[in-house]
């Protein structure tokens, strides 16, 4: 029972992935991903004046504002495109639960994150060569980011349930990703505390809790907190939650 | 096989499906007739497993279809209106994922892609991308997929749609010969098709079962009907009286 599961999410999966490199999208978001960690962290994070090899700043520091277009730029055909072209009508009636479905295609997403991430990689070698960094930062600050980046790709998922046409979730998706990382955004938070009365600044700095931004940070400043891994988890998994109630009202 | 039983649909305030209820047991081929809007497609949907009923109940090969999805549509193929694919595929690697998912890998998975390329006269195009295949062909690589894993029933929705005379005669053909061995349900718009494969037909108009019966006993449904072209208009005509 549990092994048929398994091949059946691992079907979806493959069809999934390989139908990425089979579509020049990806390769163009690789790049684009690529030219823009790499360009911010050059010229705007000054990392080869600044005289710390800390990656933080320079580096993680803008993945979130890059992974707002990107992650659904990536992740709007998930289920848009099962929609447009008709083959959800087929995937639904095949002997397989919506919930593998919905994991299968998810994880083959975050899995083109993965690889986009890995490929940065050279960026770690370069400040490495320059100055004796601190492995701490690097490491929690690959997991925050690629934390954020499925994170912005499950609400995509959640976003594409819900239409047929691509246009519409990279919309809505971009929307929400920016709304998640904006209520956290430090100057924004504290200007908003200084602009409201003083009772509801708990209940601002409970949004602002709520945000992709907050655990972000907390995480590339080199503390791995299981919290805010825990935070990214449960947003993903109330993302995906939301993306199988999408699917069942089409049903309807 | 196939056990539908007061099948309704509602969409808002509108009905889709009123009451629908039968029987296909293996060794028939049920021919589903209608106007457009009747509710063919919409019924079908549901027994696939598809659209969710209002009420009623579905089972197939005695699985009950709401209470345990997964296994009753084990033993479906299912060719939906519009002859759906995965346009970023081949062909064959297309019929390669519905066998995967269908639990049939390795040499199995190679034998079965190449039957269902048999049958549907699919060699020709096995390793062109879907993206760029006429629409008959198309039709054909979905009606390739409802068949991979040579299920006991099987559901089409106008199988013969957009084919040419040559295969509109085959994919008859075909389903004539399945249908000695398989519970075949098929909608058409195309009546000499209720000769040439049924061994019944069922007309629906607004949801609602009007006539059903061997194409003979349809035949002698209405009096001073001939064809089955007059007693489809003559029991399903309301539509055009508003
Ligand atoms: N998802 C839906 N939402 C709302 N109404 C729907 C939906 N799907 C079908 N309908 C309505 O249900 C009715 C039956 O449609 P259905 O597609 O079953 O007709 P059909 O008999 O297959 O017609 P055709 O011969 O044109 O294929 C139509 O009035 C249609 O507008
Ligand atoms: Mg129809």
């Amino acid at each position: 029972m549990k092994n048929k599961d398994l091949a059946n999410t691992l079907a979806i999966f493959k069809r999934e992935f390989l139908s990425y490199f089979n579509s020049p999208v990806l390769y163009v978001i690789v790049v684009i991903f690529l030219l823009a960690s790499m360009g911010f962290t050059f010229f705007f994070g000054r990392i080869l004046d600044s005289d710390n090899a800390s990656l933080t700043q320079s580096f993680f520091f803008w993945h979130p504002w890059i992974y707002i277009v990107l992650a659904p730029a990536v992740g709007m055909r998930l289920w848009s495109e099962e929609h447009r072209l008709g083959t959800f009508e087929l995937l639904m009636t095949m002997p397989l639960s919506p919930w593998q479905a919905i994991i299968g295609k998810f994880v083959a997403a975050a899995l083109v994150w993965a690889i986009s991430l890995l490929l940065t990689f050279s960026i770690v070698i370069t400040v490495s060569w320059l100055g004796n960094p601190d492995p701490g930062p690097i490491i929690t600050g690959y997991a925050a980011s690629y934390l954020y980046a499925i994170g912005c790709l499950a609400v995509t998922s959640a976003a594409s349930a819900f239409t047929r046409s691509q246009v519409v979730c990279f919309i809505v998706s971009v929307a929400l990703c920016i709304l998640l990382t904006l209520i956290g955004y430090p100057g924004i938070v504290d200007s908003v505390v200084r602009t409201l009365p003083g009772s509801l600044e708990s209940l601002v700095r409970f949004v602002s809790y709520l945000s992709f931004m907050d655990h972000f940070y907390e995480m590339t400043k080199g503390i791995f907190v299981i919290r805010d891994v825990l935070y990214f988890l449960s947003v993903i998994v109330v993302a995906l939650i939301i993306t199988h109630l999408g699917l069942r009202s089409k049903r309807a | 096989m196939i056990q539908v039983q007061n099948l309704r649909k509602e969409f808002g305030a509108k009905v889709a499906v009123d009451n629908v209820s039968f029987t296909v047991e293996k060794g028939e081929v049920l021919g589903f007739l209608g106007p457009n809007g009747a509710g063919k497609s919409t019924s079908m949907r549901m027994v696939t497993g598809y659209f969710r009923p209002t009420s009623g109940s579905i089972r197939i090969g005695g699985i009950d279809m709401l209470e345990n999805p997964e296994e009753a549509k084990r033993s479906i193929g299912y060719l939906p209106e519009n002859a759906p694919l995965y346009s970023d595929m081949t062909v064959a690697s297309f019929l390669g994922f519905c066998a995967e998912v269908r639990g049939i890998t390795g040499a199995a998975k190679s034998r079965a892609i190449d039957r269902v390329l048999d049958l549907c006269f699919l060699h020709r195009v096995r390793n062109q991308s879907v993206d760029t295949l006429s629409k008959g062909y198309r039709h054909r690589t979905c009606f390739a997929q409802s068949i991979i894993h040579d299920p006991e029933v099987l559901i089409l929705d106008e199988p013969t749609d957009g084919l040419d005379p040559n295969q509109k005669h085959e994919v008859r053909q075909l389903i004539k010969k399945m249908g000695e061995t398989k519970a075949i349900i098929f909608s058409t718009h195309i009546l000499e098709e209720v000769d040439a494969a049924c061994s019944r037909a069922m007309i629906i108009d607004r949801g609602k079962v009007v006539a059903d019966g061997t194409p003979q006993e349809l035949r002698q449904k209405v009096p001073g009907c001939q064809s089955l072209d007059e007693v489809f208009r003559n029991l399903t005509r309301s539509d055009l009286e508003k």
